[in-house]
């Protein structure tokens, strides 16, 4: 009895802390309608700030509670006031671009924000002093309990109820409420849009920041969190609904305690196995999205949202006819005859910008003509490279079979996870995509036994007649090129401009028989064996695999090479994916804030080329044919 | 009030309420083959709710709806389709992304179950029959245009031209001239009418300009709060004390 207590008060310092983090990120999305990848750096930036304030402060001695305290809300706002900074720079610029450019430039603030924090503070982890007259514990029941953690309990609560107090008794609040209702509507009512949305900015990031300082005694400063933590963060807005601060505090609470009772329960007999709840802590929250999304599309407390502008201005055309083609044909043969002129390095370099040319061309596939966005694409690449490397080191298949295996065991996984996703649509679809993702990596991480944990698997060698560098590079060229011509073919086939259409009007589709989930779960076969085989060649090329091959990471850069090259451009995802790896390759080799400059070069792209680079030179090469 | 055996669609006792308040009580009517019949009534009278139950989008309560003499309800809108039922909106939904062409090409392809090809060219597919269309429409010097450009009035006739893909033997349209210019309407009914007595449809509409309603409906039914008030030829219909009241009252 005593220990069940004991973890409700654990989940709900820990809900405390999810709700924190979460609810700035609702805040934000329901005002500006920006999914603010960047949120959990400011989560980040709030503890190493708060840690360089406190350990100032209590540097002459004995640390007071003031000093603590006074400390944690100065970090709070400074990272509020740097949250207004980025949101007057940068993001005013682009509140009209697609959803997925503003996602992509916020990105590209976590990669500055990563290297400046690696640059100011180092890599080393910082631990943070306690907080003065609360580093002991009270027994409850009979059982000790952190004294921080239950003023936890109590700030959570505390947060939740100023920011009632604020949206519901002041004008200002007023004024949010009406934006996040309404934004057209509150502009046209005379609101100050512009400095409402910084504010609105400010605020959330200063929530972030507050989430992150509050950690100081809990947890080291550690350079890898502002990337769990927007994990957890989006978790919990979309379980809560978009843009609902109640339903944030819900969602908090609910995957708080789920949480801390997998970790209190422990080993768990079922049906003659024995599961580890404590293990399923990673995944539990996604599980809970799932549940929750299927049930409920638009989270607990949620309201449907309007249409995406991703299909804005879409249009898929054979680019330029006969030059085109022509253009085409030159780079194949350029890259056919690439092992007798280039370096071997080179040869390496171009064997990854295939593998992610038909990686990123699959997910253009799903995002431009389908309209499906998905944040989790890594998953298909990552279970073709798993399915291909396990068939080879578990079961003993030659590499041959093992190549075809990888798709398959990707396909398989969509198969499970479209089936979910397509009942979804915009944001929450996307966020369900990063959910399945973040599953599949746990799985992966956690199942030592077989996948090799954190470790990854090593050995996984191409047969004997693919081991030459060369050979290999006809390979991922033939397997690759066909790849990624057979879904350009596919655009234009029946099915493709089906899946066209479901993106264009769902509302006709239904009325000329089309039926669109069934299309889009298919679409999501197709992408993820053609991913799953980019995934399988990858192993084979670099002989190990790791989780990372699952990760948010490159499912990221999957989006960058897209964007990058341009949503509704088939040449789009080559372009970006040769640019992207080419640019991560020599920014990695020239400097040791590879990070930053490649952030700031995404930032400065969304700016310029807010069409993609392919869609900008197709844009140029139609106005001078016009001229 | 005539229910021949013979009608393409028969409405019978049809009934949906929201929340307490009845939008349709005990709704019947038919209509046939070659007949254009209009639906009219005040705002609120249930014209919307009973069209969305008729084709599919909104489950009723109770009641029947026979297409084909056959029993639709509970089937979703694409399996009514697949019954021979063409549909156009009142806010026009056309695949912006496409051409005129292509966009015809799309229901043909429907109709025609091609859609699960991988490998052909969607655009070498049914472009005879996409043409013939919208010749019959009379957008046939459009259709390499995308639909993202075209005037209002002409989406409605590239729609129209989508809603006949299937060679249906029902044609729904929710406020088929809302949004366009007057000449405009009373040419588009013109030409519906046309085509609907040419290739035999029973066409339902639902209609707010009476100018339209009267001059081109072979019938005519009447709503009021949820419940059928009146149904019959224009002439009928006009000298309707009940109708006179309740609805043309304040118009005529």
């Amino acid at each position: 009895m005593s220990s069940l207590v004991i973890q409700f008060l654990n989940g709900l310092a820990g809900a405390s802390t999810l709700f924190l983090v979460a609810v700035g990120l609702s805040l934000i999305f329901g005002v500006t309608r920006i999914v603010n990848f960047a949120h959990g750096s400011f989560y980040m930036l709030g503890i190493y700030v708060a840690y360089s304030i406190i350990s100032r402060a209590g540097a002459g001695g004995g640390l007071g509670p003031a000093g603590f305290w006074g400390g944690i809300l100065v970090a709070a706002m400074v990272v509020g006031a740097l949250g207004a900074l980025i949101e007057i720079l940068l993001l005013r610029r682009i509140y009209h671009a697609p959803e997925m450019f503003q996602l992509l430039a916020t990105f590209g603030i976590v990669l500055v924000i990563k290297d400046y924090v690696l640059w100011a503070w180092g890599p080393e982890d910082l631990l943070g002093p306690r907080a003065p007259g609360l580093g002991g514990s009270v027994e409850i029941l009979g059982r000790p309990f952190p004294e921080y953690d239950l003023a936890l309990v109590f700030i959570g609560p505390l947060v939740l109820g100023l920011l009632w107090l604020l949206l519901n008794r002041t004008r200002w609040g007023t004024l949010v409420r009406a934006a996040t209702q309404d934004r057209e509507m509150a502009g046209a009512l005379g609101v100050n849009q512009k400095w409402l949305f910084t504010a609105v900015f400010a605020l959330g990031s200063a929530l972030a920041g507050l989430g992150g300082a509050l950690q100081i005694p809990r947890e080291p400063a550690q350079l890898f969190l502002d990337m769990g933590v927007i994990a957890d963060a989006f978790v919990v807005v979309v379980v809560g609904g978009m843009g609902s601060i109640p339903g944030a505090a819900l969602a908090a609470f609910i995957i708080g305690e789920i949480k801390a009772y997998c970790v209190g329960i422990g080993q768990v007999g079922f049906l003659g196995y024995s599961v580890s709840l404590s293990k399923l802590t990673l995944v539990a929250e996604f599980i809970v999205m799932a549940i929750v999304l299927v049930m409920r599309p638009w989270g607990l407390l949620g309201r449907q949202q309007g249409a995406q502008r991703i299909a804005a201005g879409a249009r898929e055309r054979p680019a330029a006819g006969r030059a085109m083609q022509i253009a085409v044909l030159a780079v194949a043969g350029a890259l056919a005859v690439m092992p007798f002129v280039a370096q071997p390095y080179t040869i390496v370099l171009l064997i990854d910008i295939l593998v992610y040319a038909l990686f990123a061309a699959s997910l253009q596939f799903l995002m431009g003509p389908a309209g499906l966005v998905s944040f989790g694409h890594a998953a298909y690449f990552g279970l073709g490279a798993y399915g291909a490397a396990l068939l080879v080191k578990k079961a003993g298949l030659p590499m041959e079979f093992a190549l075809a295996g990888g798709p398959l065991a990707a396909a398989l996984g969509a198969v499970v996870f479209g089936w979910f996703c397509v009942r979804l649509s915009g944001v929450y679809l996307a966020m369900l995509t990063l959910a399945f993702a973040q599953i599949a990596w746990s799985i992966v991480y956690q199942w030592d036994q077989f996948t090799g944990g954190s470790n990854g698997l090593v050995g996984v060698w191409p047969a004997p007649w693919l081991a030459s560098k060369t050979a290999f590079y006809y390979l991922a060229f033939t397997l690759c090129g066909c790849g990624i011509w057979l879904l350009r073919r596919i655009v234009y086939s029946p099915y493709g401009c089906a899946l066209r259409a479901g993106r264009d009007s769902p509302l006709r589709c239904d009325a000329i028989g089309i039926d669109l989930a069934r299309l889009q779960w298919a679409a999501f076969v197709l992408v993820g064996t053609f991913a799953g085989l980019a995934g399988a060649i990858y192993a084979f090329s670099k002989g190990s695999i790791s989780p990372e091959t699952l990760g948010i990471p490159l499912s990221v850069d999957a989006l960058v090479m897209v964007l990058l090259g341009g949503i509704h451009t088939a040449s789009g995802p080559v372009v970006g994916a040769a640019v992207l790896t080419w640019l991560q390759d020599t920014v990695v080799r020239n400097t040791d804030y590879w990070r930053a400059l490649l952030g700031a070069i995404i930032i400065a792209l969304v700016l310029v080329f807010p069409q993609g680079i392919a869609g900008f030179a197709r844009r140029r090469w139609a106005r001078s044919e016009a001229a | 009030m005539t229910i021949l055996r013979g009608s393409v669609l028969v409405v019978s006792a049809l009934a949906k309420s929201f929340g307490g308040v009845q939008a349709v009580r005990e709704a019947s009517f038919a209509v046939e083959a070659g007949q254009l019949v209009a639906m009219i009534g005040p705002n609120g009278a249930g014209k919307t709710t009973c069209f969305n139950m008729v084709n599919g989008q909104l489950r009723p309560d109770s009641g029947s709806v026979r297409i084909g003499g056959v029993e639709v309800v509970g089937r979703a809108p694409r399996q009514i389709w697949r019954l021979g039922v063409g549909r156009t909106f009142q806010i026009t939904a056309t695949f912006a992304s496409m051409t005129v062409r292509e966009n015809v090409q799309m229901a043909l392809l429907s109709y025609h179950h091609r859609l699960a090809s991988w490998w052909l060219r969607a655009a070498h597919l049914y472009r005879e029959e996409a043409h013939a269309l919208l010749a019959r429409v009379g957008m046939a010097d459009q259709a390499e245009r995308p639909c993202s450009v075209l005037a209002y009035g002409d989406l409605k006739r590239v729609e129209l031209a989508m809603a006949l893909a299937n060679a249906p033997q029902l044609l729904l349209m929710d406020e088929p001239t809302a949004g366009m210019a007057p000449a405009e309407r009373i040419e588009l009914m013109a030409l519906t009418a046309d085509i609907v007595r040419e290739r035999r449809i029973a066409a339902l509409f639902t209609e707010h300009d009476m100018d339209v309603v009267f001059a081109h409906a072979d019938r005519i039914v009447v709503l009021n709060r949820g419940s059928v008030i009146a149904e019959g030829v224009p002439d009928e219909v006009r000298a309707n004390a009940q109708v006179r009241q309740v609805y043309l009252g304040s118009r005529h």
